[in-house]
C-alpha cells in the first residue's frame, strides 16, 4: 500500500540524510519526497510518499520521531488531506499539434510558462491522479523532458495536525 | 586573545568540568591536540588507552557501572573509526557515551584531507545523536546538550565531531549560541488510566510474570521491581543484560529467558497468562522465533522508549515511561497477593531441568562457581561467546549494576576495556572479567593501560584454544565441520600479560584453580589468569526448534 507521511523538523544540515536512512535502511523506495520551509523560521516540513507494509513503516514512523531534529512524524490520510503536486514538461510540437495540444492544455488546466520556437514548457498543478492524468495525454507527443515535485499534503480542518 | 574570550578547546574542557566529568578515555592525534592541551591544564583525568575501540569500550564500561556519562576522546581518520564497534556497541545497549573526536579544519571538509573521515555521517545509525560542530562559540552548548541527551530519556550514545579550527578559534562566551531542543521531549511519567490498567490486569493473573531487561539498571529501578515482585508474589526471569535487576538468589528468581534460556523461564514465558516486561527490546535473542513466543500472555510492555512498543512482540497494555515511577506506582496499587501454585510449578520445572553442566575438572562450569565460592558482590563483566552464556547462568549477582555486558551487538574485546572502565568507576568493587581465549586476543592491548594507571581488573580466560561458541554452532548445525575455528597453541596469556607488567598465572588442572583466583584477587594489580580447559562442552540450555520450548540441553 501507498503510504504518505508528514514530518516537521529543524531546517538543518543532515536531516534530510537522518530522515531518508530510516527508510532506505529498512528497504523502502521513497517514491516521492518533497521539503521547503514553513511558516515558522528555522522549521522545515516533509511530505514523503512510499510504498510497503504497514507495521514496518509504523516503526519507521516511531523511529522519524525520534530523531532529536524531527518534532513530528505523522502519517496522512487521503481523504482528510488536500494533496498537491507540481510539473513541469517540456512539449515539442509540429504546427500541426498546436491546436491539439492547446486543448489538452484547457482541458487539464496547465498553462503555458514559456515558449520558443517549437517547444513549450508547461505547467500542471493538481493531485497525483491529475498529474497522472495530464502525462498520460501529453505522452502522444513529443515530451523532451519533464519534471515532477513530488506530493505535498495538508489535513484539511482548522487545526494545526502537527500540535496534535 | 583578550582575557574574556576563549578557545572552542578552553570552552570545551570547562564544559566537561562543569558536566561534572572526572575521567576521559582517549587515544590523541593532530586533530585532536589542541583539546589535549587544554586537558593538561585540567582536573579532568586522561586515560591513554592503546586503541580506540577500548576507548569507547571503558566509556561504556564507566557508564554502565556509575549511572554517569562516560567520555572518549579520539583523533580524526582512523581514530574516529577506531570508535565505532564500541560506540555501536553503547548505542544497541542504551549506555550513556559522549565521544569526542578531532575533524580535520573546516575549510578543508569534504576535500578528502589528511585523515578525514565521515564520522558524523558514519556514526549516524549507531548514535543516539550526533554534531559536527561549525564554530567555538556552539561549544558550551553542544556539549551540554549532549550530555543531557545521552543521559535522559532512553539513553544512548552522541558524538561531539570538532574541526581543529574550532578547537583553536576564539570567542567571546558572551556571544555563547543555544538551539533549543524541540523535537525531544522523551515521556518520563507513565500514564495514570494505563498504570491503573495494568494493576487491574495483574490482579486478574492467574499465572503472571515479570521479564527484567537492561532498561532497568539504566533506570536504577531495581529496588521498585523487587518491591512489586514481592508484593504481588510474581516471578522473575530477565533478558541477558537484565540480569543483575533482580537478586538471583531471590526465591521469585528463574533465570535468563531466551535462546540461551534456562528451560524453566522460558517455560514461565510459555505459560504465563499476564507478562509485565520491563525495560526490554524483546531482541531476537531473547524472543526466539516470534510467532511463538508467549503466545498465551497478555503483555504489559514498560518502556521509556515508545518505538519499542509492538516493534516485536505486541503489547496488550504499553506503559510508556521511566520504569521507576512506573514500577513504583503500580506497586502501590497492588494488594498482597500470593501465587503460590505457579511458583510452586515453576520451582519443580526447574528442579526438573538443572542446568546440565558437570562440575569438574577445568572447565568453565566449574571455574565460576568456585570463582562464585570465593568472591561475594564482584561486579562481573564479560565477553561474548560460551563462557559468556556460561557466566550469565553459574554465576549468581545480587546488586544491580553488577553484571555487564555486550547484550545487543554481542562485541568480542569488550570485556577488557569494558572492565577498566567499570573499575575506574568503582575502585570500590571487585570487577571480574570473564573471557574468552578469542575475544580476549581482540582488546588485551588494554591490559598495558590497566597496569600503567593501576587499575586492579582480574581477567579469568576461558582458554579452549577456540572461537567456542562457534564450535558449538558447528558441531550443532554444520556437521562438525570446524572451519576457521580453532587457534594454535602458540600464545601463553599469563606471560603475554606479564609482558605488559601485569601478573599472569596458568592454571592446567582443577586443584589449582581456586588458588590462583584466591591471588589475582589479592594481588592489588591487573591480573591474567589462563585457565587452559580441559573440558569444553557445550552450553545448554540452547533453543534448536521453532519455539523455546524446543531446545537441547
Ligand atoms: C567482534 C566479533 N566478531 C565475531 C563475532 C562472532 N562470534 C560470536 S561468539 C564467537 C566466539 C567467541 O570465542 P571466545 O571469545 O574464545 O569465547 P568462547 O565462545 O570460546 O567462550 C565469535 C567469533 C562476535 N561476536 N564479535
Amino acid at each position: 500500500m501507498r503510504h504518505t507521511i508528514s514530518i516537521l523538523c529543524d531546517d538543518t544540515p543532515g536531516v534530510l540524510t537522518r530522515i531518508s536512512s530510516l527508510f532506505s535502511r529498512r528497504g523502502f523506495n521513497i517514491e516521492s519526497l518533497s521539503v521547503g520551509h514553513t511558516e515558522t523560521p528555522g522549521k522545515s516540513r516533509f511530505t514523503i510518499v512510499v510504498e510497503g507494509d504497514e507495521k514496518i513503516l509504523e516503526q519507521v514512523r516511531k523511529q522519524l520521531q525520534k530523531l532529536v531534529h524531527v518534532i513530528k512524524a505523522w502519517g496522512i490520510s487521503q481523504e482528510e488531506s488536500v494533496e498537491r503536486e507540481h510539473a513541469l514538461l517540456k512539449i515539442q510540437m509540429s504546427e500541426k499539434q498546436r491546436g491539439e495540444i492547446l486543448q489538452i492544455i484547457t482541458a487539464v488546466q496547465a498553462r503555458i510558462v514559456d515558449s520558443s520556437n517549437r517547444t513549450w514548457i508547461l505547467e500542471v498543478t493538481g493531485d497525483t491522479s491529475a498529474i497522472d492524468n495530464a502525462f498520460n495525454l501529453f505522452r502522444h507527443y513529443k515530451i523532451i523532458e519533464s519534471i515532477r515535485t513530488g506530493k505535498i499534503s495538508l489535513e484539511r480542518g482548522s487545526g494545526k495536525a502537527a500540535k496534535k | 586573545m583578550t582575557e574574556s574570550r576563549l578557545t572552542g578547546a578552553t570552552a570545551m574542557v570547562k564544559s566537561l568540568e562543569s558536566q561534572g566529568v572526572e575521567v576521559i578515555f582517549g587515544l590523541p592525534g593532530g586533530a585532536a591536540l589542541p583539546i589535549y592541551d587544554e586537558l593538561a591544564k585540567s582536573k579532568i583525568k586522561h586515560i591513554l588507552t592503546r586503541h580506540e575501540q577500548g576507548a569507547a569500550h571503558m566509556a561504556d564500561g564507566y557508564a554502565r557501572a556509575s549511572g554517569k556519562v562516560g567520555v572518549c576522546l579520539a583523533t580524526s581518520g582512523p581514530g574516529a573509526t577506531n570508535l565505532v564497534t564500541g560506540l555501536a556497541t553503547a548505542y544497541m545497549d542504551s549506555s550513556a557515551v559522549v565521544a569526542i573526536t578531532g575533524q580535520v579544519p573546516r575549510s578543508m571538509i569534504g576535500n578528502d584531507a589528511f585523515q578525514e573521515v565521515d564520522i558524523t555521517g558514519i556514526t549516524i545509525p549507531i548514535t543516539k545523536h550526533n554534531y559536527l560542530v561549525k564554530g567555538a562559540a556552539d561549544l558550551p552548548h553542544i556539549i551540554e546538550q549532549a550530555f543531557f541527551l545521552a543521559s535522559t530519556g532512553r539513553k544512548g550514545p552522541v558524538l561531539i565531531d570538532i574541526p581543529r579550527d574550532v578547537q583553536l578559534e576564539d570567542f567571546s562566551p558572551d556571544r555563547v549560541k543555544r538551539a533549543p531542543l524541540e523535537g525531544y521531549n522523551p515521556t518520563i511519567e507513565g500514564h495514570p488510566r494505563q498504570i491503573t490498567k495494568a494493576a487491574q490486569l495483574i490482579k486478574s493473573a492467574q499465572t503472571p510474570l515479570l521479564i527484567t531487561g537492561g532498561g532497568v539498571f539504566h533506570s536504577d529501578s531495581s529496588e521498585d521491581l523487587q518491591n512489586l515482585a514481592e508484593k504481588a508474589d510474581i516471578p522473575v526471569v530477565n533478558t541477558l543484560t537484565g540480569k543483575s535487576t533482580f537478586p538471583n538468589s531471590h526465591d521469585l528468581y528463574f533465570g535468563m529467558l531466551g535462546y540461551h534460556g534456562t528451560v524453566v523461564a522460558n517455560t514461565a514465558v510459555s505459560e504465563a497468562d499476564v507478562i509485565v516486561a520491563v525495560g526490554v527490546r524483546f531482541g531476537d535473542r531473547t524472543t526466539g522465533p516470534l510467532p511463538t513466543f508467549a503466545k498465551q500472555a497478555k503483555l504489559i510492555h514498560i518502556d521509556i522508549d515508545p518505538a519499542e512498543i509492538s516493534k516485536n512482540v505486541p503489547s496488550y497494555l504499553p506503559i510508556v515511561g521511566d520504569a521507576k515511577n512506573i514500577l513504583s506506582q503500580l506497586g502501590e496499587l497492588l494488594p498482597e497477593m500470593k501465587h503460590r501454585d505457579w511458583i510452586c510449578h515453576l520451582k519443580e520445572i526447574s528442579k526438573a531441568h538443572p542446568l546440565p553442566a558437570k562440575m569438574v575438572g577445568v572447565s568453565t562450569p566449574n571455574i565460576l562457581c568456585i570463582l562464585q565460592e570465593i568472591v561475594k558482590d564482584a561486579v562481573l563483566v564479560t565477553d561474548v561467546g560460551k563462557h559468556q552464556m556460561f557466566a550469565a547462568h553459574y554465576i549468581s549477582v545480587e546488586s544491580p549494576r553488577s553484571f555487564i555486558t555486550s547484550g545487543g551487538l554481542g562485541t568480542m574485546g569488550f570485556g577488557v576495556p569494558a572492565a577498566i572502565g567499570v573499575k575506574v568507576a568503582r575502585p570500590d568493587r571487585t570487577v571480574i572479567d570473564i573471557a574468552g581465549d578469542g575475544s580476549f586476543m581482540m582488546t588485551c592491548n588494554q591490559i598495558a593501560t590497566a597496569v600503567q594507571y593501576n587499575i586492579p581488573i582480574c581477567v579469568l580466560v576461558m582458554n579452549d584454544y577456540c572461537l567456542g561458541m562457534i564450535h558449538q554452532l558447528q558441531d550443532v548445525f554444520y556437521g562438525k565441520r570446524y572451519e576457521a575455528c580453532n587457534f594454535d597453541k602458540s600464545v601463553d596469556y599469563a606471560k603475554l600479560a606479564e609482558s605488559m607488567g601485569a601478573v599472569g598465572i596458568r592454571v592446567t588442572e582443577q586443584k589449582q584453580i581456586k588458588g590462583a583466583i584466591e591471588k589475582g584477587l589479592s594481588c592489588g594489580k591487573p591480573c591474567v589468569i589462563d585457565f587452559v580447559l580441559e573440558d569444553n562442552s557445550n552450553v545448554y540450555p540452547m533453543v534448536t526448534g521453532s519455539s523455546l520450548l524446543e531446545y537441547r540441553e
